[in-house]
């Protein structure tokens, strides 16, 4: 018999949760007030639901079938799992779309699926719920699709013209890694499609000579994930991974995913709590490559296991770690430096360096804009503040510990 | 001097006081700002003043976009927070640059606050399907939503631009917008929840149960971003307390079941012996 509707949404939407992406944000603006469709983009993206692992729904994450013919260890999917199958028609997942968009419960669709038949028959199935949602159904929300492995360029190319993100999953963060766990994935053609995309995506990006207009393709770029914890990759490799990625293949996003226990899961991999803080620390210190100026050299080299701490966050370990740089005088010092104390953020940052031209700054100042000056005091030099000895204090670091936590009695 | 203000959330109707009260020189402590829906049938309220003058008032950039958001604060105190900022810079005029300034900091902080409330009502409305309209084709939505602050207005728009081949109508306690295909209509009149059902709701919990990792239980972090203030009128929130008492359980279960052997289909793919 058929399973309904509604269970396979459970199990197709279970099927997808060990995806990390859910962004919406960063594709172009549209509405649809002068094409009187449905749907709108607005820049920042919106999450309309919060699971409680504390994950942000946005999109209506799902996978079009997990029947697969490949056999990765880590994933629920793979071949030798005996985890429920289940498969969507093309129209059931525009159907899907469209009632929950109406509904506001969702900002459109992420659609992923395992591999069936052949990955161009899968691609093909995904590419025609983008180009019937937007050309059959005139939907203008967001649209991120996984990209099949091995799929052809001409497939990939139609992708991108009606899905606002793409993505790739490069799955471990070692070529090692992806062929022991991943035997039919290739991490060489994987990069390649990175690399085909990418100039597909640079081409469009020129205007035409004679309409100076630019091609709407993939206008949020492309992303992809990584598997922490399932191998034994240090965190200065994975950076140096991401790193390599932002550079190469300007992915907008680089997604960690804490190796997470699955059903029915395979012998080979560790069943372990998925290291949640670790793959938290590995996010700041992606922030701090992206938008405070740091190389991954300086955020790694604090530790000769190549490490991240995983009691400190990334900035304060580095500043405890390079004290010779501080105290930093908020009154005089260059935006760069002011990005490199912990407790200030960008928009703090920000808003010191607008005050500064009109006033000396003092602690009070930090106060109003809720900078912890607990955190900051050690580091700074404010009008009527000295750090004194803090800095040379071998308990500054201690200072900053997570405090113990109680034990209980039993 | 006490003013009272009819249409809270209003930005003209507190530029069109605020004009009066500066070119009459009237010290932002010498003004009492009062909402008419809390004063009741007790018009011992306002001072009809009679102001003559009218002048033409400059402010620096930055200070109308700022006040709009502002002027739709729950918090009455709002109005004069944005009186002082407005009379301050008459002498004052880099006030907005001195980000750590008290008042600066007050305004900044209410503005945050009808700005996250604004967010949180377009990711939070819920549209419930009404029955079809003779002789309409666009499909009838309702839905009923309780901001904190007065932001129906400006977040009307929004809606508009996204669900533009549907009638809807947004209900709240603090006045309500509509859409018919052709103008959008915002009413500050209180409205009353209409207490909708709508079938799809069930499809949509059941994504909600099943795109939940129990291996990864963060609670807190869901509350911060969708705090319980907001459950009451979300759908899926009552399915919350289960899934978290639940988690452990299944995660342990999951691991303490023994290993399979694969299914036919792994062994004919991979042309292997079974």
């Amino acid at each position: 018999m058929k399973k309904s509707l509604k269970h396979r949404l459970a199990i197709l939407s279970d099927a997808a949760k060990y995806d990390a992406s859910c962004a919406s944000s960063g594709t172009t603006k549209r509405d649809s007030s002068r094409s009187g469709g449905l749907g709108s983009t607005e820049g920042s993206g919106i999450c309309h639901a919060y699971a409680p692992d504390g994950r942000c729904i946005s999109l209506l994450k799902i996978l079009l079938t997990n029947f697969c013919i490949y056999d990765c260890a880590y994933c629920i999917n793979r071949s030798s799992s005996n985890v429920e199958r289940a498969r969507f028609s093309v129209d059931e997942v525009i159907w899907l779309t469209l009632e929950f968009y109406r509904r506001n419960y969702i900002e459109g669709l992420f659609l992923s699926s395992g591999i069936i038949r052949s990955s161009d028959y899968t691609m093909e199935e995904m590419v025609r719920v983008a180009r019937d949602l937007r050309l059959k159904h005139n939907f203008q929300g967001y649209i991120h699709l996984k990209t099949i492995p091995d799929a052809s360029a001409k497939l990939i190319e139609e992708a991108g013209l009606f899905a606002d993100r793409l993505s790739i999953n490069i799955e471990l963060p070692t070529d090692a890694g992806v062929e022991a766990f991943a035997p039919q994935k290739h991490p060489a053609n994987i990069r390649r499609s990175m690399g085909e995309l990418k100039l597909k995506i640079d081409e469009a990006r020129e205007p035409t000579l004679k309409t100076k207009r630019r091609k709407r393709f993939v206008p949020a770029g492309q992303s992809t994930q990584m598997i922490i914890g399932a191998d034994a990759t240090n965190d200065a490799t994975i950076l140096g991974t991401s790193a390599r990625l932002y550079g190469g293949y300007q992915l907008r996003r680089v997604y960690y995913s804490a190796f997470s226990p699955i059903p029915d899961s395979s012998q080979h991999l560790p069943l372990i709590k998925p290291p949640l803080m670790r793959e938290h620390r590995l996010y700041q210190a992606d922030w701090l490559y992206r938008f405070y100026g740091f190389d991954i050299a300086e955020i790694t080299h604090g530790r000769a296991d190549g490490m991240l701490d995983l009691e400190l966050d990334p900035k304060l370990a580095w500043a405890l770690a390079n004290r010779d740089r501080f105290p930093v005088d908020i009154n005089r010092a260059d935006k760069e430096m002011l990005l490199r104390v912990p407790g200030f953020g960008v928009k703090t940052v920000m808003s010191i360096l607008t005050a500064r031209r009109h006033k000396r700054l003092k602690m009070e100042d930090l106060a109003r804009l809720k900078v912890s000056l607990k955190k900051v005091k050690a580091f700074i030099v404010a009008d009527g503040h000295t750090p004194m000895n803090l800095l040379d204090r071998s308990d500054l670091k201690a200072m900053f510990m997570p405090r113990p936590e109680q034990l209980s009695l039993l | 001097m006490r003013i009272v203000i009819d249409r809270r959330g209003d930005f003209e109707e507190w530029r069109d006081h605020a004009r009066h009260l500066l070119s009459a020189g009237i010290r932002p402590d010498a003004v009492e700002w009062l909402d008419r829906a809390a004063l009741g049938d007790d018009l011992f309220g306002a001072d009809e003043a009679t102001f003559e003058t009218k002048a033409a008032l400059t402010v620096p950039r930055g200070f109308v976009e700022c006040a709009q958001v502002v002027v739709c604060h729950a918090d009455l105190a709002a109005y004069g927070v944005l009186y002082r900022l407005l009379w301050r810079l008459q002498t004052e005029r880099h006030l907005l640059s001195i980000t750590t300034d008290p008042d600066v900091v007050r305004a900044h902080q209410m503005a945050k606050s009808v700005g996250r409330d604004s967010h949180k009502m377009k990711a939070f409305v819920r549209f419930k399907e009404l029955p079809a309209v003779e002789g309409r084709t666009q499909r009838q939505f309702l839905a009923w939503f309780e901001p904190d602050h007065y932001i129906v207005g400006r977040t009307a728009g929004f809606f508009q631009r996204r669900f533009t081949d549907m009638d809807w109508v947004i209900a709240t306690p603090k006045g309500s917008a509509s859409w018919d295909g052709d103008a959008l209509t915002v009413s500050a009149h209180p409205a009353c929840n209409p207490e909708l059902v709508d079938d799809t709701d069930d499809l949509w919990r059941t994504y909600f149960a099943n795109i939940f990792n129990p291996a990864r239980l963060k609670v807190k972090m869901m509350q911060t971003e969708m705090p319980k203030k907001y459950w009451k009128n979300l759908p899926e929130a009552d399915l919350i307390p289960d899934l978290i008492a639940g988690a452990e359980e299944r995660v342990r279960a999951m691991a303490a079941k023994p290993a399979t052997t694969a299914p036919k289909f792994h062994y004919s793919i991979h042309k292997i012996k079974g």
